[in-house]
């Protein structure tokens, strides 16, 4: 089952073309990793399909309802299944931690104080951020806000969770305990996009894997093709110069 | 190299001696003695000091005068303090009008911006004119007529627009990042006000409020213009009877001790602010 698709999706800011007639359609259960130079409208993708910024043209739909549809113009139906971590994590830097992490589940769901902070709880230890649960966003360090900010996305218990460069501020040790709560995820049936610099993760982790340029998908296969036997040549550009970065 | 060379101790802090830590404080009390002294001896040798003495500051007029005063000085404690609160909530309640988006709240919107326009070009005295003379005087029945209330409505309308704008600066002060976070937890736009922006509005603009709340301690003496009987309404019958002035001293004192403190915690909530403002620049 297709839980998402993108046809003809076409995006300006301005005159500048961001996104150029993407098709894009992820089904259940499966983790699309989106790779591609900075500025090539892999933030911007993720920011139409839970409508945040408007497109041009095109159509987005989740579970086969546009998500133009009435269903979703007005209620936050679709930010509930849509969960998505920013490239900046966006923290509430007035609230903790806790309450950073509850506040969408206790206002938007309302799910009791309770049970939507031992849930936090859980999900913060799962990270190993229980520690921090009192602490506020300024006394934490960038890959330790994106820990949380993460665990508020997946508060939520979205259908389909966005994640834009989440792992890009983590310690390398930490990112193998992220890896493993993703595949947890996916397991338990959550469908993702993931916005990634980092190769290996990509490879370890996704389904397929979606090549951008210019706001174009420009070839997307399963990691162990499009890593091993790039079709494109601009691709095969891309990877050779991450290759040389050291970062595959 | 199992392990490198261990880390140097802390520093130990620095002790201060009394002598560093008192002499320049009394240094500069002293110079600011001296000079007290020096203005006074040339004020108190002037040749109309002995008639500006009593005509302005004869403790005996002084503290004949006191009891009034300070009753009516309550007065305008009282209307400050009723009005802080009031206008502090209308305030915001017109900023966050201003800031709605959407077909369906545009009347409030344009509600919002033509009040703010109109009641910011009125002088404040002119309000007042016309709310404590002018709604007792419709004679309106179920409306009250005291001169006391609608004067306080007219001073909380006035200021009311000038809070409004100090709170709308502070919202839009607030990143573009967290709507666009609490509209992606699902946050409706009423909650996104609610629990993102206004309470980061609210600290933002806290030392701008509070300079607000120093000046309509003071304003609040508009309100002896409808006969309102505050301090200075008091002071100047007083003055009136007695064609002494001393009771407007006792007055302008009143409302130094109050205002005073207000000043220096304004000042404290300000370089509070900027620390922490500091601190999040990494
Ligand atoms: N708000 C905006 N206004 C105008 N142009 C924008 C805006 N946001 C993004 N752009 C432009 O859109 C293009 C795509 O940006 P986007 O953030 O989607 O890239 P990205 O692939 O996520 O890059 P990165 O890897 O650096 O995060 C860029 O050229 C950028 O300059
Ligand atoms: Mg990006």
């Amino acid at each position: 089952m297709t839980r998402i698709r993108i046809d003809n999706l076409t995006k300006y800011y301005g005159d500048t073309l961001v996104l150029d007639a993407v098709d894009l359609a992820v089904g259940e259960h499966e983790v699309v990793c989106l790779i591609g130079a900075s500025g090539s409208g892999k933030s911007t993708l993720l920011r139409c399909v839970n409508k945040l910024v408007p497109f041009d043209h095109g159509t987005i739909e989740l579970d086969g309802v546009s998500i133009d549809d009435e269903r979703f113009r007005n209620s936050n139906e679709l930010y509930k299944r849509i969960g998505i971590v920013f490239q900046a994590y966006n923290l509430f830097p007035h609230l903790n931690v806790l309450q950073n992490i509850t506040l969408a589940p206790r206002k938007v769901h309302g799910t009791p104080r309770q049970e939507s902070e031992e849930r936090a709880h859980e999900l913060l230890t799962l990270f190993g951020m229980e520690q921090f649960a009192k602490s506020y966003p300024e006394q934490l360090s960038g890959g330790q806000q994106q820990r949380v900010a993460i665990v508020r996305a997946l508060a939520n218990n979205p259908d389909v969770l966005m994640l834009d460069e989440v792992t890009a501020a983590l310690d390398p040790e930490l990112i193998g305990g992220v890896l493993k709560i993703i595949r947890e995820l996916k397991e338990q049936g959550m469908t993702m996009i993931i916005v990634t610099h980092e190769m290996g993760f990509a490879r370890d982790v996704a389904d397929r894997v979606c090549f951008l340029e210019g706001g174009r998908i420009l070839e997307e296969g399963p990691p162990s093709q499009l890593f091993a036997h790039p079709e494109n040549p601009r691709t095969r550009q891309f990877l050779q110069r991450i290759i040389e970065a050291g970062r595959l | 190299m199992s392990s490198g060379p261990r880390a140097p101790a802390p520093p130990a802090r620095r002790t201060v001696s009394i002598r560093e830590k008192y002499v320049p404080f009394l240094i500069s009390f002293a110079s600011v003695a001296v000079v007290i002294a020096l203005v006074a001896r040339l004020v108190t040798q002037a040749e109309h000091w002995p008639r500006i003495k009593l005509q302005f500051f004869n403790l005996d007029a002084i503290v004949a005068a006191f009891p009034t005063v300070l009753r009516g000085f309550g007065i305008n404690m009282s209307v400050w303090a009723i009005a802080l609160v009031a206008i502090a909530i209308w305030a915001l309640v017109l900023a966050i009008f201003r800031s709605l988006s959407g077909p369906l709240l545009a009347p409030l919107k344009v509600f919002a911006i033509l009040y703010i326009d109109l009641v910011r070009g009125i002088p404040s005295l002119l309000l007042v004119l016309l709310f404590g003379f002018g709604i007792p005087a419709l004679q309106i029945p179920g409306l009250p007529r005291s001169s006391l209330f609608w004067g306080s409505v007219a001073m909380v309308l006035g200021y009311s627009a000038y809070a409004a704008e100090v709170y709308r600066s502070g919202m839009e002060a607030v990143h573009d990042g967290q709507r666009a976070a609490a509209k992606a937890l699902g946050l409706s736009q009423w909650q996104t006000l609610r629990h993102a922006i206004v309470p980061q509005a609210v600290r933002n603009v806290l030392p701008a409020l509070l300079n607000l709340a120093v000046a309509l301690q003071k304003d609040v003496a508009l309100l002896s213009v409808i006969g309102v009987r505050d301090a200075v309404r008091e002071a100047q019958i007083y003055t009136a009877r007695t064609f002494n002035y001393s009771s407007l001293i006792a007055a302008a004192f009143l409302f130094l001790i109050a205002t005073i403190p207000m000043a220096r915690l304004t000042d404290y909530v300000a370089k509070k602010d900027q620390e922490r403002r500091l601190q999040r620049t990494v």
